[in-house]
């Protein structure tokens, strides 16, 4: 009797702490959604053929951003250049032949370190290191490599993770038939891997893409309305020329539009590339259930 | 002659595997060169005006009488913009991680895990610029300020920007507590709701605290959104309404004027070295809790 009565009472009070719950975490998606909505309604307006194939003129007040679309392009690929077969190959490392060692551990307290260290720091590694030391310049080069280091552990653990979701059996079955250890990953266990290594690094990529403080530092240009020639030459950047419309320009209201402009481009960009992520793990999870 | 060409593929082995370790190793390398790097262009400093320099409650980098590198305003612009931030970022992260392992149907998870992931994407510097556009304004009307760039505006956007890593870990922490412990409190006739925050959270709890720590150093790393929303002015201040100027920005709003080897430069490396053990130490430690209970490999 008493505890139906304690749990008739308890009742009103689960369900409010229930909706009080959901409203919070509903609040998180609807701050989310606002901030894509207010960026897509106010930047699809800038954006047209022009806008995306053009030179930007006048410092950038009138024009297009064809030179930060083309530098973010540029940038990103070479840091996948970069990252991606470091990466894969730690991450292979680590899954199929590191043993529970010293050295192992600290392969991965390396890398949750790296994981950790903020990109205006990257910053400054990459202009220490590469600007100055190895006297790249402030280039693309430089800009890149800081770039890929900086996506290196996003690469290293979703790569690994995606490794040891292959069942051992597969592993087993090819060295029990006595192939090496080689072998036995590049046949039996990269090919059912792979597809999920490749998801987890395009978020690394749509990283490299979107971050703006290392190449500050390294490679980005103010103004430079041309294409580089080569990889010493510096590039504007997509999110450095959001950065400089929206902070730096002189008639920051007037070039509002290309300032949504700009930041719709680069929005949809990452956007895509987190999206393809997104989907693709969907797909692989259902395609392949051990 | 088939012999031959066993040894031949267990060469082949070897040298895969050496080449693989190597790859392995450019981590630790580059977290040694990380160091060493900051360290040597930071390293003129030391000498002349030496490192008491940096304890100084001004930073006036830019001037012909008097510079003064005094960390100090940078230190307690970052805290107070974290803090504000982790305000923010515990009741959001950790409730909404709460509502999507436990009480979500499958079906509303899979259509909110999507926007968090989005949320995760999105760069850095179109927040910033949601900021400056959009919450600043709102920020200025809603309490009546000259301007809505501030440590306040800047903390909310910090703490959407690190709510996808507390989220994501602190759901891990969840999942990973036994479902036994779940299932007695039911079985003793405890409702849902007290299941979860009687036993689920406090036996989740070393995961959660691990979850706001990594945010927290998402937070107090974060560039972009702090440069364009706080107003960056270098004063030592508690006041949320107030403009405050982090390390991050300073950095960032100052390497591109400085002159390479001046004394300027070095302090913004040195700022760049205190940024470095903060974020490093919050790792660290985070890391241990979560290895303790089991929720890294």
């Amino acid at each position: 009797m008493r505890l139906t009565n304690q749990s008739k009472q308890r009742l009103p009070w689960d369900t409010i702490i229930r909706w009080c719950m959901r409203f919070i975490a509903y609040s998180v998606v609807v701050a989310v959604g606002y901030i894509l909505f207010d960026i897509v309604v106010k930047g699809v307006g800038s954006i047209s053929w022009e806008f995306l194939t053009d030179y930007p003129r006048k410092g950038g007040t009138e024009g297009g951003i064809l030179p930060a679309i083309m530098g973010t392009v540029y940038l990103t690929a070479g840091a996948i250049i970069v990252a991606l077969p470091l990466g894969m190959a730690s991450a292979i490392y680590l899954s199929e032949y590191a043993s529970q060692g010293r050295f192992t551990r600290m392969i991965r307290l390396a890398i949750v370190t790296l994981a950790g260290v903020p990109s205006i720091v990257f910053g400054l590694f990459g202009l220490g290191l590469f600007v100055l030391f190895f006297n790249f310049g402030t280039s693309i080069l430089a800009g890149s490599l800081t770039l890929a280091f900086m996506i290196l552990p996003t690469i290293i653990v979703s790569s690994e993770e995606a490794l040891r979701a292959v069942p051992r059996a597969l592993r087993e079955g090819s060295l029990a038939l006595g192939a090496t250890r080689w072998q036995t990953i590049s046949r039996n266990v990269l090919p059912y891997a792979l597809p999920g290594m490749f998801t987890g690094s395009i978020l690394g990529i749509g990283r490299a893409a979107g971050e703006t403080a290392p190449i500050l530092l390294t490679v980005a240009a103010f103004y430079l309305p041309i294409l580089p020639s080569s990889v010493f030459d510096q590039v504007m950047a997509l999110p450095y020329h959001l950065y400089i419309l929206a902070t730096q320009h002189p008639d920051t209201t007037k070039v509002l539009p290309l300032q949504y402009g700009t930041a719709l481009v680069l929005l949809v960009l990452v956007t895509a590339f987190n999206l393809v992520a997104i989907m693709l793990r969907m797909r692989f999870r259902k395609k392949y259930k051990w | 002659m088939r012999f031959d060409s066993v040894k031949r593929k267990l060469l082949q082995d070897k040298a895969v595997r050496t080449l693989l370790l190597g790859a392995a190793s450019t981590s630790i390398l580059v977290v040694v060169l990380i160091f060493l790097f900051l360290g040597k262009e930071a390293a003129s400093l030391i000498s002349e005006p030496g490192l008491s320099a940096l304890w100084d409650s001004r930073w006036i980098p830019v001037s012909f009488q008097d510079q003064r590198f005094g960390l100090l305003p940078l230190i307690t612009g970052s805290v107070v913009v974290t803090l504000l931030a982790t305000l923010f970022m515990i009741p959001f992260g950790v409730v909404s991680a709460i509502y999507l392992s436990e009480i979500a149907s499958k079906s509303e998870r899979e259509i909110l895990k999507p926007f968090i992931e989005l949320l995760a994407g999105i760069p850095s510097v179109i927040i910033g610029f949601f900021g400056l556009v959009v919450l600043g304004p709102f920020i200025k009307s809603l309490f009546g300020l000259p301007t809505g760039l501030n440590a306040l505006t800047g903390a909310l956007l910090l703490a959407l920007m690190a709510i996808p890593t507390v989220i994501s870990i602190s759901e891990d922490a969840l999942r990973n507590v036994p479902l036994s412990y779940k299932e007695a409190s039911l079985a003793l006739g405890a409702s849902k709701i007290q299941t979860i925050w009687r036993v689920i959270v406090p036996a989740g709890l070393p995961g959660i605290i691990a979850a706001i720590m990594l945010g927290m150093g998402r937070v107090i790393g974060e560039t972009m959104v702090v440069l364009m929303v706080t107003g960056n002015a270098a004063m030592v201040t508690l006041n949320p309404l107030d403009s405050v100027r982090t390390m991050t920005a300073t950095i960032a709003a100052e390497m591109g004027e400085v002159a390479f080897g001046s004394d300027h430069y070095a302090a913004l490396f040195w700022v760049g070295i205190v940024l470095l053990l903060v974020t490093f130490g919050l790792n660290l430690i985070a890391q241990r809790v979560l290895r303790k209970y089991q929720m890294v490999s």
